[in-house]
């Protein structure tokens, strides 16, 4: 964590999606209510006044809603949980009498979340505010940006082929390489397109760092238009994401009126405008040539490459495409230098990456690492390992096009290449922790109804074939699998990555693919034992409590929302099958595993 | 693309409100000549007048000179276009993989109890509709609601009843 200087008190609350969500605007609210009422806020004394600032997201959302104390001449004061009846308390004992709110300080297991990370990209979101264009001028904002412009526009595409950068939208192309093939293409107009259409489920960075920072992500955009040569440009956002684009909106509209964008940006001759789009709720539409479609106003469906966007791209002018956090990067690359970028990660994988930790773990959140980080690092010393003290099983990388990797794999390092040999993908960057209540055939088919939906139709192995590959794991998941199933499963996945149009269709086999690779068992188990080992798939549970392993502690009874539980202090539980409505409520909670 | 959804809704007395095309040609106005203006211009109309009925979608590609065939193909594809009536308040599931593995399929369990209604249905009363969607990104705090544009996080199945009913007993509109 970077040092900040305050010259007076300032409390700053965490304002990103799980910051409001947790009660951020009571916060604030309590904060600036209590300073008045105390007149802290013109105290006659400079260091003494006291003033709210809001922050984006800092990552660790499990915590929400969190506040920084700064005093003048000292370090700041980390609450965690804070709800507004707190805030008398802790404007009366820390700000008023100076003595810190132990109890409700941040520990050092808080501490650890950050430990092994490596905050560039993130550095500001958390600190800075995200209104505030000043705020983000102040922590260097923009600097990048008149740095690049005294250098030539090939001087930056060559700091950024130095620096290794690859595309963070999950592929990991070469960034600088891309760059070189839309400059080259000949044309006076060309287009800069920010994909922000994040729709991978368990994904959330990108929308944290437009909410966190969204002038970070203009400046990136800046510097990567002047290396191109691009007049135009576009920040395609998700719809799912309100505060995402209220927050981009107010920060282009910020960023033209101080001359950042327009036609002379900085005075220097360099002509830039930005526009932002709205998607309209379409996984596919994050394919880069299904987002041009979009932009143009179609249904959006991608097109075979070549030509490629670089040649041929939005209304058949050369088009760059890159994704938010790949821009993102691109102030601290020209800020710090390519020298120092690359000196961080791994050979062929430079620099950090930023995962969206969730699922089964302790600290959900957004973290951000040196490239090269094992899985097991990544789970058990940043997550804090498997909540409820239950058994880790597996985790799942990249998201609908990503794969699971096992107990086995926990010492993987996680760049590129290594995952893509291991089966999994980076995909964007999400990470969902399994544990052993959760059953990999139904991960499977959670993920293949997500493609299937989303699938766009336009060629026949992607629409028709996750159609029979859901089909066949609904029998499966529903106790109705066949001998031969996983075989068909097997050969199906293989046809569709081989023979789809595009990325959706490429990688939405892969799931399926690690699945039985490492968990052909837990298959076999439901097609030849109409058994799910996991207890998740309903209709392969019995709902009978086993009195071997009940403790009679009646926990089950109490958490049944329809009363199926009979129990009495002292007794076995008993569940009557004619009331139970299969809700697995009894099997979530109890805590010795004695349903079946 | 979304689920496939039927675009013919029941023949509907229209109120005066809703044929006065007053907003519709002023937004359609306000991108003339402007490249690939068909998303936002049904967004903007579908924000004005609700959802997108017949005689509005009629309406607009008369405006923007494009046949209605063309509109519809981009309607049915994009999951946020809506040609049905919608309820009150939106209740919308997050059925991401956090969310998924922490139990939210129960949580659109609760919603049909209370109310009676699939995902894209809207109940009776006009109060709520039921919206599943992909990812809210908040997955920190899963499992997650929305319900129109507040979030809420780290649900029990039972809580999650609570709030639905706080909103149905106008508790939430105070």
């Amino acid at each position: 964590m970077s040092e900040y200087k305050v010259e007076q008190i300032e409390v700053h609350v965490c304002m990103g999606t799980a910051g409001v969500a947790s009660g951020g605007d009571a916060v604030m609210a309590a904060l600036t209510g209590e300073f008045e009422k105390r007149g802290l806020t013109n105290t006659g004394v400079k260091e003494r006044n006291c003033k709210t600032k809001q922050t984006g997201c800092r990552g660790l959302c499990a915590r929400d809603v969190l506040i920084d104390v700064y005093i003048p001449g000292q370090g700041p004061i980390t609450y965690e949980h804070v709800t507004a009846e707190m805030v008398p308390t802790i404007v009366e004992e820390h700000i008023v009498g100076g003595e810190i709110v132990a109890k409700w300080a941040a520990k050092k297991d808080y501490f650890e979340f950050y430990d092994k990370q490596k905050r560039y990209v993130l550095n500001d979101c958390g600190k800075v505010d995200p209104d505030s264009l000043e705020d983000y001028i102040a922590h260097g904002g923009y600097d990048a940006l008149k740095k690049s412009l005294k250098m030539t526009s090939e001087e930056v595409i060559d700091e950024v082929k130095k620096s290794g950068l690859r595309g963070r939208g999950g592929g990991g192309f070469p960034t600088g390489l891309k760059w070189t093939f839309c400059r080259n293409s000949p044309g006076d107009l060309k287009y800069l397109i920010c994909n922000a259409d994040e729709g991978d489920p368990g994904a959330f960075m990108d929308r944290s760092i437009i909410e966190g920072n969204p002038h970070a992500v203009i400046e990136g955009m800046l510097i990567a238009a002047y290396a191109i040569g691009c007049k135009e440009g576009y920040i395609y956002c998700r719809a799912e994401y309100p505060l995402a684009i209220k927050r981009v909106k107010k920060a282009l509209v910020d960023a033209e009126k101080a001359g950042y964008l327009g036609d002379n940006v900085l005075g220097s001759g360099f002509e830039f405008h930005l526009k932002l789009k709205e998607g309209a709720g379409a996984f596919v539409c994050g394919e880069e040539t299904a987002l041009i479609a979009s932009i143009e106003g179609e249904r959006g469906m991608p097109r075979s490459r070549p030509p490629f966007p670089a040649v041929k791209g939005l209304w058949q002018k050369p088009s760059n495409v890159n994704n938010v956090e790949t821009f993102a990067n691109l102030p601290v690359i020209i800020l710090n230098g390519a020298e120092w970028y690359a000196n961080i990660g791994t050979e062929k994988s430079k620099g950090t990456k930023i995962f969206a930790l969730s699922g089964k773990v302790k600290s959900t959140g957004l973290i951000e690492v040196p490239m090269g980080i094992s899985v097991r690092e990544l789970i058990f010393e940043v997550g804090g390992g498997i909540p409820k003290k239950r058994k880790f099983k597996a985790v799942q990388l990249g998201g609908p096009s990503g794969g699971c990797l096992t107990e086995a794999h926990l010492d993987t390092r996680i760049d590129y290449d290594s995952l893509i040999a291991a089966g999994a993908m980076m995909g964007s960057g999400g990470v969902v922790v399994l544990d052993e209540t959760n059953c990999m055939v139904n991960v499977a088919q959670f993920f293949l109804t997500f493609t299937q939906r989303e699938s766009c139709g336009k060629c026949i192995p992607c629409r028709v074939g996750t159609k029979t590959m859901l089909d066949i794991l609904d029998r499966i998941t529903s106790g109705k699998g066949r001998e031969g199933d996983i075989e068909r499963l097997e050969s199906l996945a293989t046809d569709i990555k081989i023979s789809s149009l595009c990325g959706l269709g490429q990688t939405a086999p892969n799931p399926i693919l690690t699945t039985i690779r490492y968990f052909r068992d837990e298959y076999e188990a439901h097609i030849f034992k109409q058994k799910c080992p996991a207890r998740e798939c309903p209709e392969l549970i019995e709902f009978v409590v086993v009195d071997e392993r009940c403790k009679k502690c009646g926990i089950c009874k109490k958490v049944c929302p329809v009363d199926a539980i009979t129990w009495e202090k002292g007794q076995f539980a008993f569940i009557d099958k004619s009331k139970c409505v299969k809700c697995r409520e009894c099997i979530v909670n109890c805590p010795f595993n004695s349903i079946d | 693309m979304a689920e496939v959804k039927a675009v013919v809704e029941e023949v509907q007395e229209r109120t005066p409100e809703e044929l006065d095309w007053t907003k519709c040609d002023a937004i359609c106005a306000q991108y003339a000549g402007f490249k690939g203006a068909t998303i936002p211009v049904l967004q903007k109309v579908q924000d004005a007048y609700g959802y997108l009925y017949k005689e509005l979608v009629e309406r607009v590609s008369e405006n923007l000179n494009l046949s209605s065939h063309t509109l519809y193909g981009v309607i049915t594809f994009y999951a946020q276009f809506y040609t049905k009536p919608r309820g009150k308040h939106v209740i919308r599931v997050c059925r991401g993989t956090a969310c998924h593995v922490k139990g939210s399929g129960r949580i659109s369990e609760v919603v049909f109890e209370e109310f009676g209604i699939r995902n894209g249905e809207t109940d009776e009363n006009k109060l709520f509709t039921l919206e599943e969607v992909s990812c809210i990104g908040a997955c920190g705090m899963a499992p997650v609601i929305m319900v129109d544009d507040k979030t809420h996080g780290n649900l029990t199945p039972e809580e999650s009843r609570k709030i639905f009913r706080d909103y149905a007993s106008g508790k939430m509109d105070e």
